[in-house]
């Protein structure tokens, strides 16, 4: 199962990207744990500055604005 | 090219509404048509090319190139870096403690943050094209000098202590992290979603402030501002900076009104004090600095910024 972390201080972009991935996961029916950091220190100290940001599996996919449907389309599949 | 927004305008006006061009009503109607289709072109125009090109900037670079620089080069580069780099509200305070974390000066981090919203692009173009480039200098140099100033201030009255403790002892990662690839196709996508972002939040600003300015240019006359706020007023200044912090706006909607008083006779210091007012000091980016600043210090910022833009009020009325 693929480790999904969303990191956003609860600005309306972060929380839009935790559903739109949460959404594209059921329609692919893809089980994932997903997880959402909202604490701006542990989001520090993973050495992230641009949120909203997004790790799968620990790596950094993506960083600043809203993902699109392709892109996580492809981290779900893992053809990254 | 613009003219074609005057033509616009002319048509709508005179020939479609078929409105008396001699009337207050024509001159509203016809400003207001004029500058909201102007604003809408540049700003989808400019932002689309400058969302592309600062796809390469960004927080992470920003922090690698003022890490080791000697300080007074460093807060020039945190005041430019502030005005160019993109980077949303919600990510100041990861941000403020990476960048203390990895040993850059508190000055510099705070001239970084403040400069970061007081001087904003889109804004320093639009000036250009409505009032003026000698404006746009003005505003352009006006923020990266009071940025760099605060921050020189900040580091010389030594206020560590008004920032939370916990953020010193936090200990970020001073090595990038691996960053996923930016194709040019991506990096045009971004600049196109910055630019519908921007439009979706700024188009009640502009037509708001487009319509404050149409009424006022049509209906106000000249002399009530010579009367009441011209240089002469000495309190002009400080009521126009103090009136500004409660509204707190977006510089896209205050700008057509910005153009309007300055056509009826307000002294450019005064215009420009109140500007940098309404754009710096917003009480949604002091809440969320809270995190990490004591109120003490919040205060500090807030009187500071207002007193630098009553001084720089002065300054330009006497300067010009």
């Amino acid at each position: 199962m693929k480790k999904i972390e969303v990191f956003g201080t609860g600005c309306k972009k972060c929380i839009q990207t935790e559903e739109m991935i949460k959404n594209k996961a059921q329609e692919m029916g893809a089980e994932i744990d997903l997880s959402h950091i909202f604490d701006p220190v542990e989001i520090a100290t993973r050495g992230i500055m641009t949120t909203p940001a997004v790790m799968v599996d620990g790596k950094l996919v993506h960083k600043g604005g809203l993902p699109n449907d392709g892109e996580i389309a492809q981290w779900l599949a893992g053809a990254d | 090219m613009l003219e074609l927004f005057t033509k616009l305008a002319d048509f709508v006006t005179y020939d479609a509404l078929n409105i008396d061009p001699v009337s207050h009503l024509a001159e509203a109607v016809h400003f207001f048509v004029e500058d909201t289709t102007k604003i809408f072109f540049l700003l989808t125009a400019l932002m689309l090319i400058v969302g592309f090109l600062r796809s390469w900037i960004s927080p992470e670079k920003v922090r690698n190139w003022l890490d080791g620089k000697s300080k007074i080069l460093a807060y020039f580069l945190a005041v430019v870096l502030g005005a160019i780099t993109p980077f949303c509200s919600c990510s100041s305070i990861p941000l403020f403690i990476a960048f203390l974390s990895s040993g850059i000066p508190l000055g510099v981090t705070m001239a970084f943050l403040i400069t970061s919203p007081m001087v904003n692009e889109v804004a320093a173009i639009l000036f250009g094209e409505t009032i003026g480039w000698h404006f746009t200098f003005a505003y352009v140099a006006t923020g990266m000098l009071t940025g760099m100033v605060g921050g020189m201030l900040i580091d010389l009255l030594k206020l560590e202590k008004w920032v939370e403790p916990f953020v010193f002892e936090v200990k970020a990662p001073t090595q990038d992290l691996d960053e996923p690839k930016l194709t040019i196709k991506k990096r045009l996508r971004h600049a196109w979603d910055e630019t519908a972002d921007i439009l979706k939040r700024v188009w009640i600003y502009v037509l708001l402030g487009v319509g404050v300015g149409a009424g006022i240019h049509g209906f106000v006359p000249q002399e009530w501002f010579i009367t009441h706020a011209g240089a002469d007023n000495l309190f002009a200044v400080p009521v126009a900076v103090l009136m500004a912090v409660p509204l707190y706006s977006n510089v896209t909607g205050v700008i057509p009104v910005a153009e309007v008083l300055i056509a009826k006779g307000l002294p450019v210091g005064t215009t420009l004090a109140f500007i940098m007012s309404t754009v710096a000091i917003s009480l949604p980016e002091l809440v969320i600095l809270r995190k990490v600043l004591k109120l003490k210090m919040l205060a500090f910022f807030v009187a500071y910024l207002a007193l630098a833009f009553i001084v720089v009020g002065y300054g330009f009325n006497w300067l010009f």
